[in-house]
């Protein structure tokens, strides 16, 4: 190499910048491309050394978390009570989505939620007394991602409800996660009506025991493979679980037409999943739940096994920082309002869904699932930007997760956050939109950009631990 | 008057397309004054300076973008805000079209770009050095075109970049021309076998125009930026340079610019072009020839001639008949000195430049036939000016530097300030002469002569007496085409003088001869 050398060659520029520079060039006849450069995120001068430093040691541990990550087979292997089977699991307990959050800073759904949970335990009998109880202290609240477990929205579980058991095969840590409700009047939107709690113990009395035995006579249900289909079939089991729950539903009603002795619960059980596109859900989200607790405390990584917001906070986990959270302040997402609903009655964003991006699949794998994309009038060309964005931020790519769209290309996995940094992109994440006062349910669906805060955090956060050695 | 403002989350778009933004807000009726910036901590600072800062812009970061607007009542304001958002769908669209062909970052940018071989970078001072340490690591040759970068880190690009024999043009570097490709300002010169390498970006432009418009070519033409020759930097890239075109076949005669060098770095060049097997013409503004001249330079006084001087020894002429010919050129403006000063009302010339080594040069040619001259950038510290803003006796005014340049594109591409600053010197019944460059090239303004010649009539409305001289930098291939410039300024009666020295020493003359009148 020589500065000669340069000389002798035609003059090829990558031009970061100005943007004019790049039609002069053109217009001289030299080849270019211009970088659609962003600022970095502001991150701590002494972070970015020791990340600078540390670099390769990350990079490796990173490919340890990614081989454990990609290499997790979810299984569904049975259901069971919350307090049965979650660990640390207790009657005065209420677990809900995102990090740590105390009452007076709960948003209205989430607040909505625990009222309702309260009552459908029989501790309260109406929702003022619900309050004063949640409010007392007698009731403890904890991250469903601190009881190996994720729930949708206000992500609420109480002792007595059921939840489905999902194994990681190959490195047999366990999730759960609770039946999905459908649309409507929920509980996870932060509605407690009384034909919420109805339809909760029916769901309790009713369903879980025939889905129980229907899943003990299949043996197990392999959901990885599930999930590989639907992307086939324009899901992206996040926003959009349309196929992967027909996938399901061709898998169950075998089993429970054989096992369950009382038709007409057999008929309103079946319908009832049929009728939920969403009802995949709660499986989608503990599987890939399953497939990242795996990787858990894995010293250096930069790689995020969680993401997860209460409705106040934006919160993240790393591989590389035990259970640390670092949050940030939850945006309201950019949505399509259900009519008579605006922006103004929509609740910050909220739930453990994100679990699902955190893998690689929801926002990350929208290309696969175009139609999601038209939720805030985008087009399916936006949806494939969407995804190749996150290609931006991620460590590997998941071979058994393809999109069709990219010529089967596995979807971006493994949220490195020194690229979220770098590259100040963060990421993407549709999802559902819940009013902001409690009792009143889903009012939109959308898509959202994370906040930066939470991975600003967690980076100086890493470069932390690194100091420390 | 009333101030309003707006955050856009999320989105980040260069400083350029803000300022726009911010030029069209403040030419709405009613808008006393905007600024459109993203959200960093420097950004609020300016914010704050100019007033505009408001307080529910605290917690905004550095992807979003900050409008604030000061108008004369509450309508203005609503009607500009309202503007805002159609001027930011406008850019949005464009940047949505742009976003298909651009690259996320350097490393995408290789891959789709395979054998890229040059990074050129324009980005906010502060991002710019990391983003050029990552191109020299990835082998690539760089220009940064932006200012504002610290000298110990660009001791460290430069130190690495000569380590890995690569080229590293700039901070601060606004002109280069490599394999005939213009590079940042820069203009659209004949190929040939003059090699040049400047510390000084309208220097170089000033030198090759002279050189493609009297009949030579160009090779190769390397900026380094201005603190390339101080001693913290020690010259690297300027040797480095030198070297290159040293070894390039097709380079016969090089051509060296800068402002006076630090001694240690001069001697340094001296030494390098010391029994050098090609000619070397050598223009130190305001420096010491004898060195460079007992080395073995052929040493010249202005830029002009450096230019011509490149020609006539590139095609084997006589360099003597330079002297001469300049010469007679002199006695020429003497005698058309004589007569403008007859026309003339006032006493003193008030320069408006874009170009800053040109302003230097002017103020060094005045210097020597009237005496220092006043400037924001003045030769002798005793003539700064107290107030930038504001011109005394003769003045000779920067309007490039950052003092100006700050919140506002260059004045090379934007006309505004130096407008403002014809109307306001022309009202001064002090003014006798106006002086101006006009810098054409790849990134300048697309056609200077419509925001100049309205300019002039609207001057000449008040003082119809006042005397306009202007050169152009340029040449008739550049986009604005130099002819076509010429020609319109002649129409509007501006006086265009073939070169920066021979417009500053035609004022230098008229104003000898109007303080002799005085005197008289």
């Amino acid at each position: 190499m020589s500065i000669n050398d340069i000389f002798k060659q035609p003059i090829k520029v990558v031009n970061t910048g100005l943007a004019s520079f790049q039609t002069n060039l053109e217009t001289a006849g030299a080849e270019s491309i211009q970088v659609n450069w962003r600022p970095p995120a502001e991150v701590s001068k002494e972070s970015i050394l020791l990340m600078e430093q540390f670099r390769e040691r990350t990079d490796r541990a990173n490919a340890e978390a990614m081989r454990i990550i990609l290499s997790g087979k979810p299984v569904l292997i049975g259901m069971g009570k919350a307090l049965d089977y979650i660990p640390g699991m207790r009657g005065d307990l209420i677990l809900h989505s995102g990090s740590p959050v105390t009452w007076d800073r709960m948003c209205g759904p989430t607040r909505g939620a625990i009222m309702g949970a309260l009552i459908y335990e029989g501790l309260a009998g109406s929702i003022e007394e619900a309050e004063v109880l949640a409010a007392s202290g007698k009731i403890s609240f904890a991250p469903c991602h601190e009881h190996a477990s994720v729930g949708p929205m206000a992500g609420i579980i109480s002792a007595s409800m059921p939840v489905f058991i999902i194994q990681n095969e190959t490195y047999g840590n366990l999730a759960y996660c609770t039946l999905n409700e459908g649309l409507g009047k929920v509980l996870r939107y932060g509605a407690f009506s009384p034909e919420v709690i109805e339809k909760l113990k029916w769901m309790e009395q009713v369903m879980y025991p025939i889905l129980k035995t229907a899943i003990e006579k299949l043996g197990k249900i392999d959901l990885r493979n599930i999930i590989s289909q639907a992307l086939h079939m324009g899901d992206e089991v996040h926003n959009r679980n349309r196929a992967a729950t027909s996938l399901f539903y061709r898998i169950i009603t075998p089993a429970i037409v054989e096992t369950c002795e009382n038709k007409p619960d057999a008929i309103k059980v079946l319908n009832f999943i049929n009728g939920n596109d969403h009802f995949f859900l709660n499986l989608s989200m503990p599987a890939s739940k399953a497939c990242l607790d795996a990787a858990r405390d894995i010293p250096w990584s930069s790689i995020a096994v969680v993401m997860a917001r209460n409705g106040t906070d934006f919160g993240v986990q790393l591989a590389g920082t035990g259970d640390q959270w670092f949050t940030g302040k939850s945006p309201v997402p950019d949505a399509l309002f259900f009519p008579g609903y605006t922006k103004e009655d929509a609740n910050p964003d909220i739930g453990d869904s994100a679990i699902t991006e955190t893998l690689g699949l929801g926002g990350f794998a929208i290309a696969a699932a175009p139609a999601i994309a038209q939720f805030v009038g985008g087009t399916a060309q936006d949806a494939v930007r969407y995804t190749l964005d996150m290609y931006q931020i991620t460590a590997a790519e998941n071979p058994l997760f393809q999109i069709p769209s990219l010529n089967f290309r596995g979807a971006p996995a493994g949220i490195d956050i020194r690229k979220v940094i770098e590259k100040n992109i963060t990421p993407f994440i549709d999802t559902g939109v819940a009013h902001k006062n409690p009792g009143v349910g889903q009012v939109g669906a959308g898509v959202l950009s994370a906040p930066i805060e939470p991975f600003r955090k967690a980076y100086e956060g890493l470069a932390k631990t690194m100091k420390a050695g | 008057m009333i101030i309003r403002g707006l955050i856009k989350k999320g989105v980040y778009f260069d400083s350029v397309s803000l300022m726009r933004v911010a030029r069209e807000l403040n030419d709405l009726d009613g808008v006393i004054d905007s600024s459109v910036v993203m959200g960093t901590s420097e950004n609020k600072a300016i914010l704050g300076a100019v007033g505009l800062n408001l307080p529910h812009f605290e917690g905004s970061t550095e992807t979003d973008v900050l409008i604030g607007i000061k108008a004369r009542n509450e309508t203005a304001a609503e009607s500009a805000l309202q503007h805002v958002e159609q001027l930011f769908n406008d850019l949005l669209k464009k940047k949505d079209a742009n976003k298909d062909a651009g690259a996320y970052d350097l490393e995408d940018a290789l891959t789709r770009l395979p054998g890229a071989n040059l990074s050129l970078i324009s980005i906010a001072g502060r991002y710019a050095a990391g983003e050029a340490m990552k191109a020299l690591k990835k082998g690539l040759h760089v220009m940064i075109f932006s200012d504002n970068v610290g000298i110990e880190e660009e001791a460290e690009l430069k130190t690495y970049a000569h380590s890995q024999r690569l080229l590293m043009m700039g901070p601060d570097c606004g002109t280069a021309i490599l394999n005939g490709i213009p590079l940042g300002f820069a203009n659209a010169v004949i190929p040939g076998d003059i090699g040049i390498v400047a510390a000084s970006g309208t220097g170089l432009q000033e030198v090759s125009s002279v050189i493609s418009n009297n009949g030579g070519g160009i090779s190769q033409a390397i900026g380094t930026g201005g603190r390339d020759i101080k001693e913290a930097i020690g010259g690297i890239m300027f040797l480095d340079a030198l070297q290159a075109l040293r070894e390039d076949d097709n380079t016969r005669v090089i051509v060296l610019i800068s402002k006076p060098p630090h001694p240690s770095v001069q001697l340094k060049i001296a030494a390098a072009i010391r029994n050098f097997s090609k000619p070397v013409i050598c223009i130190l503004l305001g420096g010491d020839p004898e060195i460079m001249k007992e080395a073995g330079a052929i040493s010249v006084k202005n830029l002009e001639e450096a230019g011509l001087m490149a020609v006539a020894v590139s095609k084997g002429g006589n360099p003597e008949g330079i002297g001469s010919q300049l010469a007679a050129r002199s006695f020429e403006i003497q005698r058309t000195a004589d007569q403008l000063s007859l026309q003339c009302k006032g006493k003193y010339v008030r320069g408006l430049f874009s170009g800053g080594t040109l302003c230097d040069e002017a103020q060094l040619l005045l210097k020597h036939m009237i005496g220092d001259v006043y400037s924001n950038v003045p030769l002798n510290p005793e003539f700064k000016l107290a107030d930038m803003w504001k011109s005394r006796k003769n003045s000779i005014i920067d309007l490039g530097e950052d003092e100006f340049t700050v919140g506002r594109p260059h004045p090379m591409i934007d006309y505004t300030l130096r407008n403002k600053r014809i109307l306001e010197e022309a009202s001064d019944h002090e003014t006798a002469i106006i002086l101006l460059d006009v810098v054409l090239g790849f990134g300048s303004h697309p056609d200077p002569a419509s925001e100049l010649v309205p300019v002039i009539m609207k001057a000449r409305e008040t003082r119809p007496e006042i005397l306009f001289i202007a050169s152009v930098t340029g040449t008739e291939k550049d986009p604005q085409n130099r002819k076509v410039i010429i020609q319109k300024l002649e129409n509007a009666r501006v006086i265009v003088m073939p070169s920066n020295v021979a417009a500053a020493e035609l004022c230098g003359q008229i104003i000898l001869r109007l303080s002799q009148i005085i005197q008289k």
